[in-house]
């Protein structure tokens, strides 16, 4: 018996049956271990939670989900407006809360322009930013993180990041995804519901998410499908076109930012590819066949998937315990 | 430098820095940061690679060479 070639087939999903099986294990830990009463949703208007929040309404109609729409200063505009529009799509009861006022109470934007003054003493109101990498394919060079910095005039600069600025602008940015799980828990708590994190595949695995930010939550049900499987769910789950053709964005600094400009080394589908491809065991070789990349740079994403599941494990790990207690959990 | 946190196992001169798992990627910043405010040194982004950085020999050995070019400059004739 031959061993199968490697080919993006292998990322093709039999959705109707994946569906089944996603309502069905929600159903099950939500309702019967959670003992909760539905799900709370948190809507971005991007592709992974939009499609949590057909599957939440599949597995347990429209009237026990609860969407949240939380924009902030620096979200785009689109944002609001796509998560609007899917949650009156799937008919569900939603609110929104923008989040800024709770930023700004936290020191969240104050905090972030004095890590950028950091590296940019110009920096100051009406300026915009975003941090950005390297691309990891060209050669063997270490990502550092640089700050792209746009005057109110339309200026632009970019400045590698020292370890401090780096750290600063981070921690100060993750509040917004530590707030917006504080709001979910809240809405959670009070309608006795569970809450969904909203991962995939490729966020799950290489840690594209802050701890205790959007990386908690009860239940992440398709935080075991690749990106381009969520687009084929999207598709059929019949979601609104505009929110199926949104390119993948962090919308969390001031200036767009790509989510290659900020952690993955390649677009989502050609990175599902690679991903796929380790995880079969497949050579960079055969890798790069399917996407007519050569195989030096296939090996180079490799490496960078390692190094990324390295931090992936800390920040998804529980906290540790001196022994294991067996009596509770 | 704070990297081995007093594990008592050697680092040997040629280990890999990152595949030893004794650094990663916020590590290597912390690293090009140690060098440029402690040695007075820029690192350039094409030097940040791991022939330069990914070990304690080659570590000493790129330090050297900065700090030879530095020391060139400074006494080149004006």
């Amino acid at each position: 018996m031959s061993t199968p070639t490697f080919s993006a087939d292998l990322l093709k999903v039999d959705c109707a049956r994946e569906a089944d099986r996603i309502t069905v294990v929600l159903r099950e830990h939500v309702l019967r271990h959670f003992k909760k009463k539905g799900v709370v949703v948190a809507l971005s208007g991007g592709i992974d939670s939009s499609v949590v929040g057909a599957l939440a309404v599949r597995a347990f109609g429209r009237e026990r989900v609860f969407g949240l729409l939380m924009p902030e200063r620096d979200s785009s505009p689109a944002t609001l407006a796509l998560s609007r529009h899917l949650a009156h799509h799937l008919g569900i009861e939603f609110v929104h809360e923008d989040i800024t006022g709770i930023l700004d109470a936290v020191g969240c934007y104050h905090r972030r322009d004095e890590a950028i003054r950091l590296v940019c003493p110009e920096y100051s109101s009406g300026w915009k930013s975003k941090i950005v990498l390297p691309k990891v394919l060209e050669d063997d060079q270490y990502r550092i993180f640089s700050l792209v910095a746009e005057s109110p005039a339309g200026e632009r600069s970019e400045v590698r990041l020292t370890l401090a600025a780096y750290l600063g602008i981070v921690a100060a940015t993750n509040f917004k995804q530590r707030t917006r799980k504080m709001l979910e828990y809240y809405h959670a708590d009070r309608l006795n519901y569970a809450v969904t994190g909203t991962p995939n595949r490729l966020e799950y695995d290489q840690g594209f998410f802050v701890k205790l930010g959007d990386g908690a939550a009860d239940i992440k049900p398709i935080a075991h499908l690749y990106k381009s499987q969520v687009y084929q769910m999207a598709e059929f789950l019949q979601l609104p076109e505009n929110i199926r053709n949104r390119p993948p964005t962090t919308d969390t600094y001031s200036l767009p930012q790509n989510q290659e400009e900020f952690y993955f080394c390649l677009p989502y589908d050609k990175m599902d590819l690679v991903l796929l491809g380790r995880n079969h065991g497949a050579s960079a070789a055969e890798v790069g066949g399917t996407m007519d990349l050569p195989a030096e740079q296939i090996e180079r994403v490799y490496r960078d998937i390692e190094s990324k599941r390295r931090m992936a494990a800390y920040l998804g790990a529980p906290p540790v315990l001196v022994e294991p207690i067996s009596a509770v959990y | 430098m704070t990297f081995l946190f007093g594990d008592p196992v050697p680092l040997l001169d040629d280990a890999s820095l990152m595949d030893s798992g004794i650094i990663d990627s916020t590590g290597i910043l912390e690293l090009i940061t140690f060098m440029e405010t402690t040695y007075h040194v820029t690192i350039e982004n094409e030097e940040m690679i791991p022939d330069n950085l990914d070990s304690m020999s080659r570590l000493a050995r790129f330090l050297a060479m900065k700090l030879g070019s530095t020391a060139a400059v400074a006494q080149t004739p004006v």
